[in-house]
């Protein structure tokens, strides 16, 4: 410096120690921790709800998963069930399940008396509010599966009603009872009685987990496994469908189209397409599919094409995403060495992009197959009662529920034994989600390649 | 190598490799390159120098069509390789690249074994009738771009994990093992430290044996240690072209002495 007129050292700043905080330091790191603490307030609130939530799931759902069963030897009466003797299937079909069931519930009134319990419940029809309403329709079946049977005593598992099992599960409570028809006070007595017995027992239930639906007055006797074949269709058609589609219209965007307004106004609307709520595209798929190419309602595969639908675009955006991200230089060394186009894109570009595009595709994969709107206006809330394999004979175009419509269905009925239902139907439904998230992540990691 | 006395270098005569004329290059509704006309010879190394956006990397991008990819880029004028005109409409540029073929600034071998990036060029060309023909292939080439010994251990590890240096070699491997009879280079040292660079400068003198090579460079020294041409570019004109070392001791032009003076750039 050669700055003679400096200023003297009586106007200079006083000099601070390091060791003191002055005021305006002071006041940021204020600012700083005020900053931390409203960042840690958020994610606090958001972990209390997420925990809410799972707890509240759990806590409900669980009940889904077990049920309650009555462990009784039933007398298969000839005189009723046979009464010409002659085993013909054709006329052992004849006899309905209205022929079962005193049959099932005297072999209940029996255990009952045979046990010595006191019960003010003498007669044959006391025993009806026990027992499923499905009851005689399972005893039928393994009878005409096998007619030899008739004349012997079987040991059977029949299901409880749903009051029996609500009560055991502490959903039907004593003082509720007074104003149940369905139910009295002295079946209560009576299953307290039975369950020390083994009778009456309350054990895990896979039938939620592979059975059909069932009527509203069966509550005891529903289960998720066939819409969630539904489901699987319909995400098999999803995969088929978009995977493809969506993988070659993003190359062909992102790599080969002219960057002019046509592909402009595509890109945009794309991006639109994704923000587009989805009952939107249920509605589409209505006025397409079904009212004009006429595909049968209720149909996988027509619930398959509207969720594609509506997965193309997070696949399409995640999929240029992923391609974006591949360095320019790798496209330029391999058109330096005299690849062509398609040669740089699919030996170099691709393989980079393949794990960002499978996420992608799982995360898509994960949004529909938790979509229930555009489900619902197609009608795939089919009621389908008998159970699997029966129920997937044809697949594609047969109807079928999907998991988020049945369990739609559910909450929306009057028994409560149903709602449990909902939620154990969500806690699966979660459970394929975090699988499929939990695979998206996997992918990730493991074929992420860095450069 | 990297001795000064570029005065006495000896330049043989040879017969012209590439003839460009009137070549004009347009960005959208900027003018990158005007009017240039150079003649670039056979075995010879030419350098372009010149300050950042004078359209250096451009011209050279013209020469095996790597303008193509850039869809605002237009071309225009003559450029014969061979007596042949490369920006003919018969002209395949992918057919054209593996003739010229082309190293990068910053070095980018793909994301594979080092012998899968050498053993690319030759497969998708068709050049080895078979494994061992391709083994043949890719050794010579993994010579010719020095880093042989360095790699012939490990020629399954991927490319990406070798040093700076040698990855630009193993570019440069890359590079001649689809049999090219010119090489563009497109800044290959700017990512290089002082040795990794004196590695790949020595490599380009031998292969100015097999190939006519083009360099861009940044690098004054460089393009006087390298090359026995130079052609300084300025503002997308070329200025001067001649030999090195009249360039970098008696320059014709006043805009050549002030930038290899460091006045301007």
């Amino acid at each position: 410096m050669t700055d003679a007129s400096m200023p003297t050292s009586s106007d200079a700043k006083p000099r601070t120690p390091l060791t003191t905080v002055d005021a305006r330091t002071k006041k940021r790191k204020a600012a700083e921790a005020r900053f931390r603490m409203y960042g840690i307030a958020g994610i606090a609130t958001g972990i209390f709800f997420l925990i809410v939530l799972l707890a509240s799931i759990v806590a409900s759902g669980t009940g889904a998963f077990q049920q309650t069963f009555i462990n009784v030897p039933v007398y298969l009466d000839p005189a009723k069930l046979d009464k010409n003797g002659n085993r013909n299937p054709a006329e052992l079909a004849k006899v309905s399940t209205f022929g079962y069931t005193p049959l099932i519930q005297e072999a209940l009134l029996t255990q009952v008396q045979n046990n010595g319990i006191e019960t003010p419940l003498e007669k044959r029809g006391d025993m009806k509010a026990m027992i499923s309403a499905s009851a005689a329709a399972q005893v039928r079946d393994v009878v005409l599966g096998d007619p030899d049977m008739i004349g012997e005593t079987v040991e059977f598992r029949i299901l409880a009603s749903s009051r029996v099992d609500g009560y055991l599960k502490d959903r039907v409570k004593r003082e509720d009872v007074a104003r149940d028809k369905n139910i009295d006070a002295e079946h209560l007595d009576l299953v307290d009685a039975l369950v020390p017995l083994g009778i009456v027992q309350k054990t895990f239930n896979i039938d939620f987990i592979t059975g059909a639906d069932a009527s509203e007055s069966r509550a005891e006797a529903a289960g998720i496994g066939v819409s969630m074949i539904g489901s699987f269709f319909m995400m098999l058609v999803v995969l088929v469908l978009a995977l493809p589609i969506g993988v070659a219209a993003s190359i062909y965007l992102e790599e080969f189209a002219p960057k002019n307004r046509l592909t402009d106004l595509i890109e945009v609307n794309i991006a639109n397409l994704a923000a587009v709520p989805s009952i939107v595209f249920g509605i589409l798929g209505l006025a397409v599919f079904i009212q004009f190419m006429h595909l049968p309602q209720s149909a996988p595969l027509v619930g398959g094409m509207v969720l594609t639908l509506m997965t193309l675009p997070t696949i399409i955006i995640s999929t240029r995403a992923s391609l974006k991200a591949v360095p320019p230089s790798i496209r330029d060394a391999a058109l330096g060495v005299g690849a062509s186009k398609m040669q740089s894109v699919f030996h170099h570009v691709l393989p980079l992009a393949a794990p960002g595009i499978l996420t992608g595709t799982i995360i898509g994969l994960a949004q529909a197959l938790g979509e229930t709107a555009p489900l619902l206006l197609i009608g795939m809330v089919g009621f389908i009662a008998s159970n699997a394999p029966d129920s997937i004979a044809s697949g594609l175009l047969d109807p079928n529920s999907a998991m988020p419509a049945q369990i739609y269905e559910w909450a929306k009925r009057a028994d409560p034994a149903f709602y449990e239902r909902a939620w154990g139907g969500i806690i699966i439904l979660l459970l394929f989600l975090i699988t499929m998230n939990t695979i998206a992540v996997i992918l990730r990691r493991r074929f992420e390649r860095r450069w | 190598m990297n001795d000064m006395r570029v005065l006495e270098r000896d330049v043989d005569a040879n017969a012209t490799k590439i003839a460009a004329r009137g070549v004009q290059v347009y960005y959208g509704d900027t003018h990158a390159i005007k009017d240039v006309n150079v003649d670039i010879q056979d075995k010879t190394v030419t350098a372009f120098i010149g300050p950042s956006g004078c359209g250096k990397s451009t011209f050279l991008r013209c020469l095996n069509r790597m303008n193509d990819t850039i869809d605002v880029c237009r071309v225009q004028g003559d450029i014969h390789i061979d007596g042949e005109d490369i920006y003919d409409k018969r002209v395949d540029p992918v057919q054209l690249r593996a003739k010229v073929g082309m190293v990068f600034q910053k070095p980018n071998p793909f994301p594979k074994s080092i012998y899968d990036n050498v053993a690319y060029g030759p497969k998708i060309h068709g050049l080895a009738k078979n494994k061992a023909d391709l083994d043949d292939i890719v050794e010579r080439a993994l010579r010719r771009g020095a880093i042989w010994d360095e790699v012939k251990d490990r020629l399954q590890a991927p490319g990406t994990g070798l040093s700076g240096g040698q990855q630009q070699r193993l570019c440069i491997a890359r590079a001649v093992a689809t049999e090219p009879e010119v090489l563009l280079m497109d800044e290959p040292c700017s990512a290089l430290d002082p040795i990794a660079t004196a590695q790949v400068e020595e490599l380009i003198d031998e292969l100015r044996q097999n190939y006519s090579v083009v360099i861009v460079t940044h690098s004054m020294q460089q393009a006087a240690r390298v090359s026995q041409k130079t052609a300084f570019f300025h503002l997308g004109n070329l200025v001067e072209y001649g030999e090195t070392g009249t360039i970098f001791t008696n320059p014709e032009d006043p805009r050549t002495e002030s930038y290899i003076t460091g006045r301007i750039g």
